[in-house]
C-alpha cells in the first residue's frame, strides 16, 4: 500500500493552500488527489478579477490567483495525482482512489485534508413547474462552458437567483453579445456581493427584480420563456403580478452545497446549517487527524478567506503528523446567538489554540448599525461595529489567545446587537 | 453642492461611499482605504473598468484562453474592445502575462493572458 504523511483530497484553492502550508511546516510526504485534468478547481473558470486583495495586495483574476498557488506547488515539488477520483476514505485513514492509469489504489495516510469544495444547488430547477426543455443551466456550469470550452449557451437569457456566480454570468453573457433580460431574487436583498451588483448589473442596465421568482417554464424542446411573479411576505407568488419573459436560456444561481459524500460515508459529524463538517479552530473534524477546509466546510464568498482557513488546516495537519496536537478534553463550545445563522469553527480546543482564533459567520438577514458581540456568560469578550451586514457577506472576527488562557470558559456566544 | 451614494467596487468589501461635490472640490466619505477614494473620484469623472474575457486559442486542451486588460479602460470602450478581442486567434503555448494585444484601441493598455496554457 502507498503511504503518505498527508493526503489532500481536492486540488482547488483549499487543497493547494493547505498542501503548500503543510509542506512549509516541515512535511515532505504529501499528495494531492484531483479529479480534473489540472489543478486550480473552480478558479480556472473564474476569469473575472477581484481575487487576492487580502492575500497578495493586488487584484487578480481567478485564473491568475490559482496559477500563483499552482506555481508554488510545483516549486515545492508537491506530488499530485490528476484525473483521479477518491472513492472512499476509512476511519483508519486509508484513501481508496481510482484512475485509468493506476487502476484502483489504497493510500495510507497519517492525516487527511478534505478539500472537495462545493457543488451547485439545482433544486430551484426541480421545483419550478412547467415543461423540461433544454436551455436551463446552473450558473457555474454555464461559466465553464463559456469561459473554458468556448460555447455561448444562449442569446436571450433570464437569471434566477442573485448569487455571485449568477451576477458575474450576467455580465459575461452581455459582453459576449447575449441579452440578459433580468435577474430575479426571491428575497428582498441580493445574496451576492454589492460590488457585483454594481459592476455586473448596474453597469449594463440589467434589472434586478428583488422579491420575484420564476413560477413557470415555457417551451417544449428548447426553453421559450419564463413566467416571473412578485412574491408576498411569505414568499408565495402573487398570481396577478405574473409576467412572461421570452428567452432561450434560464440560468440558476440558487446557492452552493458543500460536497460531503466522502465525509458522510466515514461518519464525520456534519453541521446541518452549513452542510459541512463540524470543526474546531484548527479545522479538525470529529475524527482526529482528518482536517477540512474551504467550501467543503462552509461556502465562502472570498477566495482569500478560503486560503486563510486552508493554511490553518495545512499547518495543523503538519503538527498532527509531528504529534504536536494535544486534542485534550478542554473545549469551549461556540453558540450562534440572536441574528447569527452559523459560526465556523463550531468549538475551540483550548490546548491547541494558536495566537488567535478567526471566527467566520453569517447573519440571518440584513441589519444596519449593529454590533457583533462575542459573549461569555455575561462578559463581552469582543465587540465589532458594522454599518451594514447581510447574509451574502461573511463576517470575520479575530479573537486573541489571551481571552482563553488560564480561564474556565465552557462556551462563548456570538450575537447581533442592534442600536448603536 | 451635489451628493451621491455609490458602492465601492475596488475590492469585495463593497463600502458605501458618499460623494459630495462642490463647484471646485470632491469630498469622499465612507471609504475604508485610499483605493476607495480613487475609485469614487474616477467614477464621477471618468469611469473605468478592468475588462476580463477570453480569446480563441489553438493547439491546447481548452478552447479559450482567459485574458484581461492590464489597466482599467474607459467604460464606454468596453464593447469596442470585446469586438477586437473576439476577432483574433492565438496559438498555444502561452505564458501568464504574455501580451495578446498591444496598445489596445490606441489606449495605453495591453490585453494580457491571465493564465498559462500548454501546447498539446
Amino acid at each position: 500500500m502507498l503511504e503518505y504523511d498527508i493526503v489532500v483530497i481536492g486540488g482547488g484553492q483549499a487543497g493547494l493552500a493547505a498542501a503548500i502550508e503543510a509542506k512549509k511546516n516541515g512535511i515532505d510526504s504529501i499528495i494531492i488527489i484531483e479529479r480534473d485534468k489540472e489543478l486550480g478547481g473552480i478558479l480556472q473558470q473564474c476569469i473575472h478579477n477581484g481575487f487576492g486583495v487580502h492575500e497578495f495586495g493586488e487584484e487578480l483574476t481567478g485564473t491568475e490567483y490559482a496559477e500563483r498557488f499552482i506555481d508554488q506547488v510545483n516549486t515545492y515539488d508537491i506530488e499530485c495525482k490528476l484525473v483521479t477520483m477518491v472513492l472512499r476514505i476509512t476511519n483508519k485513514k486509508i484513501v481508496e482512489v481510482v484512475n485509468s492509469e493506476d487502476g484502483y489504489m489504497c493510500i495510507k495516510a497519517k492525516s487527511i485534508i478534505l478539500a472537495m469544495g462545493c457543488r451547485e444547488r439545482t433544486r430551484g430547477a426541480i421545483i419550478i413547474p412547467g415543461t423540461r426543455p433544454s436551455g436551463i443551466f446552473t450558473a457555474g456550469a454555464a461559466q465553464r462552458i463559456i469561459n473554458m470550452e468556448g460555447y455561448l449557451i444562449g442569446k436571450k437569457v433570464f437569471i434566477l437567483g442573485s448569487g455571485d456566480i449568477g451576477l458575474i454570468m450576467a455580465r459575461r453573457l452581455t459582453l459576449e453579445g447575449a441579452k440578459v433580460l433580468g435577474v430575479a431574487e426571491i428575497l428582498e436583498y441580493s445574496s451576492g456581493l454589492s460590488r457585483n451588483i454594481v459592476q455586473c448589473l448596474d453597469d449594463f442596465n440589467i434589472p434586478l427584480l428583488l422579491g420575484h421568482t420564476v413560477t413557470s417554464i415555457l417551451g417544449k424542446d428548447r426553453i421559450e420563456g419564463v413566467v416571473v411573479a412578485k412574491v408576498d411576505k411569505n414568499r408565495k407568488p402573487i398570481k396577478e403580478s405574473e409576467k412572461i419573459y421570452e428567452c432561450d436560456t434560464l440560468l440558476l444561481s440558487v446557492g452552493l452545497i458543500p460536497e460531503n459524500e466522502l465525509s458522510k460515508d466515514v461518519k464525520i459529524r456534519i453541521d446541518s446549517n452549513t452542510g459541512g463538517p463540524i470543526v474546531n479552530q484548527i479545522m479538525e473534524t470529529s475524527i482526529n487527524g482528518i482536517f477540512a477546509c474551504g467550501n467543503v466546510v462552509h461556502v465562502h464568498d472570498l477566495a482569500d478567506y478560503v486560503s486563510e482557513e486552508s493554511k490553518r488546516a495545512g499547518r495543523n495537519a503538519a503538527k498532527y503528523v509531528k504529534g504536536e496536537i494535544k486534542n485534550s478534553k478542554n473545549v469551549i463550545g461556540i453558540i450562534s446567538g440572536k441574528g447569527i445563522r452559523y459560526v465556523v469553527p463550531h468549538y475551540i480546543g483550548v490546548d491547541d489554540i494558536e495566537e488567535y482564533i478567526d471566527l467566520f459567520m453569517r447573519v440571518d438577514r440584513v441589519y444596519e448599525n449593529i454590533r457583533l458581540s462575542v459573549i461569555s456568560e455575561a462578559e463581552i469578550l469582543k465587540e465589532v461595529f458594522r454599518k451594514r451586514v447581510c447574509p451574502g457577506e461573511m463576517q470575520k472576527i479575530k479573537l486573541p489567545l489571551f481571552h482563553f488562557k488560564d480561564r474556565k470558559i465552557s462556551s462563548i456566544k456570538i450575537e447581533v446587537r442592534e442600536g448603536g | 453642492m451635489k451628493e451621491e451614494n455609490i458602492i465601492c467596487i475596488a475590492c469585495p468589501l463593497g463600502c458605501n461611499l458618499q460623494i459630495i461635490r462642490n463647484r471646485s472640490s470632491i469630498i469622499i466619505k465612507g471609504n475604508r482605504c485610499k483605493k476607495g477614494e480613487d475609485y469614487a473620484i474616477r467614477e464621477v469623472t471618468n469611469p473605468t473598468r478592468i475588462l476580463t474575457t477570453t480569446v480563441k486559442i489553438n493547439n491546447s486542451f481548452l478552447n479559450r484562453l482567459p485574458v484581461r486588460t492590464n489597466k482599467p479602460i474607459p467604460k464606454d470602450k468596453i464593447f469596442k474592445c470585446m469586438e477586437l478581442i473576439n476577432s483574433i486567434e492565438i496559438d498555444a503555448p502561452v505564458k501568464i502575462g504574455d501580451v495578446i494585444l498591444k496598445k489596445t484601441l490606441g489606449l495605453n493598455v495591453d490585453v494580457v493572458a491571465s493564465r498559462s496554457m500548454k501546447k498539446v
